[in-house]
């Protein structure tokens, strides 16, 4: 590239991020205003008179304490629950025989097709019959199982040499030793992958929690933060608080864990 | 027990848990989800049965082919934008001697981790027609901007800027790894015969680029085929509150259509039916894919 036109390569993408960037600018100083500057037309970039008024109050006159816990409980729920079943599934999938074993793993891989769509209405019968309709594991299992995180973590375990295991069984190792003292620790990149690509969806899943809940103490953030939207249209200001404790927790984290996050990202992509 | 016996029970003691959710969560839901599409069902009546009737129906309920056409627009308008916009952006950001880099592809992968329902609320407010920025700007600059969420002939166009918002920055790092795998020998072996940049891009970076091409676009299409958070939040919400799909059904995606029917209007098996319509164009698309990435490439 001509060195002539490299400023201007960084100038354009500066620009870029105007747009990318405006809205958590705009959140984040809208949470900080009181409601008439909010209001005030025509509207103003910065806050003249900042406050946290808005966080006090949603974390005092609303649950937003027990949305956010809700969220954590069902996010841990599902990424272990995930990680669990797809290491645990992965690992027989790709290291040992067994009859009907590539016809299941084929049935499983094509289960990607079927979009949640489908399913959502017989796992909501089947809620009613469990009592799982308002609880906090009714809202995580339809997520226990993904053929996805299966299908990663045989490609990663295809990739370690069968001898490490043979040799620890000569030794005397027993199966689930073998699994938890070699296995586990050689595939930890990919559970660290699959850990946040999951903990991601779920983060943002609003449809089932949507249909499963009704009441304030087991919604999660996006339903609890849409519920009380309803009832408080005109509180911009407290809208604007709850997206920024909506979106803050996994912001935080990738700011953090940048690299891993991306990884994730790229090398689950291949999901849906 | 012979050995290779015992290594297939521990086989599928590892795999029990697998199957065991696979068949409860995805098998069993699916065939019931079949039989249910064939009958009809409203939660508290009784159920009967009607064979095809419920897709019978589909092809003269309005309401259908009005979600299809909305669902449709979306995909056909939101995952061309995305391209267009995130594979320059790759290829900038694949630049060498770039400095800031990192810094760059994680400003523009911020909204990817960003909780949609977060967004899609400071979105419907940035697009408020009084109070809200754009308009504002595009006041100062001598235009007058429409009422975006509350205009039927605005609001689905507002969401999907949205989503194209969202999701540039996973195109982004899916093609910037496709980038990485080409060897950079190619693109130089291109420029020292002569070959311009826009050259060595469209003879030589693009066709090497092809399966992640074909591979983002279909995660996109399939993205775009079951949206439902940002139309759903952004039109039941804010100051210009409105039925979910509103205003006058403009934004009422295929998912939100289904879940209308299933779980406002609870007729299970008339959403089931609309489910399987759906599926059936996520297997397609996905078969097409399959099918394209064996093609051989030819240089």
């Amino acid at each position: 590239m001509p060195s002539r036109a490299r400023p201007l390569l960084y100038l354009a993408l500066l620009a870029g991020l105007v747009p990318v960037l405006l809205p958590f600018v705009w959140m984040t100083l809208t949470s900080i205003k009181p409601l008439p500057e909010v209001i005030r037309v025509p509207p103003q970039l910065l806050p003249a008179q900042p406050t946290l008024q808005a966080y006090v109050d949603i974390f005092q006159q609303f649950p937003f304490g027990r949305y956010l816990l809700n969220s954590v409980l069902v996010a841990a729920m599902v990424v272990s629950g995930v990680l669990l079943v797809s290491t645990l599934g992965g690992y027989a999938f790709a290291k040992f025989r067994f009859p009907g074993r590539d016809v299941l793993f084929m049935v499983m891989l094509a289960s990607l097709m079927v979009p949640f769509q489908v399913r959502m209405i017989p796992l909501y019968l089947m809620s009613i019959r469990l009592g799982l309709i308002n609880t906090l594991p009714g809202v995580a299992f339809p997520w226990l199982f993904d053929a996805f995180g299966i299908f990663l973590m045989r490609q990663f375990m295809l990739t370690l040499p069968s001898e490490l295991m043979e040799a620890a069984r000569i030794d005397g190792a027993s199966e689930p030793a073998i699994f938890l003292r070699i296995v586990v620790p050689l595939v930890r990149p990919a559970l660290a992958a699959l850990g946040i690509f999951t903990l991601v969806v779920n983060w943002e899943e609003f449809l089932w929690p949507l249909i499963v809940t009704n009441t304030d103490a087991v919604r999660t953030l996006p339903v609890g933060l849409q519920a009380f939207s309803n009832q408080y249209m005109s509180n911009i200001h407290w809208q604007m608080a709850g997206a920024v404790v909506a979106a803050a927790p996994l912001l935080i984290a990738f700011l953090l864990f940048q690299r891993q996050f991306i990884q994730g990202i790229a090398l689950t992509g291949l999901k849906d | 027990m012979t050995f290779y016996r015992r290594q297939a029970l521990w086989g599928l003691a590892f795999a029990a848990p697998a199957l065991l959710l696979f068949g409860v969560i995805v098998a069993y839901p699916l065939l019931w989800a079949g039989w249910l599409s064939l009958q009809d069902y409203s939660l508290v009546g009784r159920k009967v049965f009607t064979g095809l009737g419920n897709y019978a129906r589909l092809l003269s309920d309005p309401l259908f082919w009005k979600s299809l056409r909305n669902s449709s627009v979306w995909t056909v308008g939101v995952v061309p934008v995305v391209l267009v916009i995130s594979l320059p952006l790759a290829l900038a950001l694949n630049l060498p001697l770039l400095r800031l880099r990192a810094a760059f592809r994680t400003a523009y992968f911020t909204p990817v981790v960003t909780n949609v329902v977060a967004a899609a609320f400071v979105w419907r407010w940035l697009f408020d027609p009084q109070l809200g920025p754009i308009n504002q700007v595009l006041k100062l600059i001598g235009i007058q901007g429409p009422a975006w969420l509350a205009d039927p002939r605005s609001a689905l166009p507002a969401m999907m800027i949205v989503a194209v918002w969202k999701q540039i920055g996973q195109a982004l790092v899916l093609f910037l790894a496709g980038l990485q795998t080409i060897p950079q020998e190619f693109t130089e072996a291109a420029q020292i015969d002569g070959a311009s940049p826009g050259q060595t891009f469209w003879r030589v970076t693009l066709p090497l680029l092809n399966p992640t091409l074909l591979f983002v676009v279909v995660i996109l299409v399939i993205n775009a085929l079951r949206v439902f958070t940002i139309p759903y939040v952004m039109s039941a919400g804010g100051l210009q509150w409105q039925t979910p799909g509103g205003p006058l059904d403009s934004t009422r995606v295929f998912v939100l259509h289904i879940y209308d029917v299933g779980f406002v209007r609870f007729q299970m098996g008339y959403a089931s039916a609309n489910a399987f319509v759906l599926m059936a164009l996520i297997v397609l698309l996905t078969l097409i894919q399959m099918k394209l990435i064996q093609r051989p490439f030819e240089y």
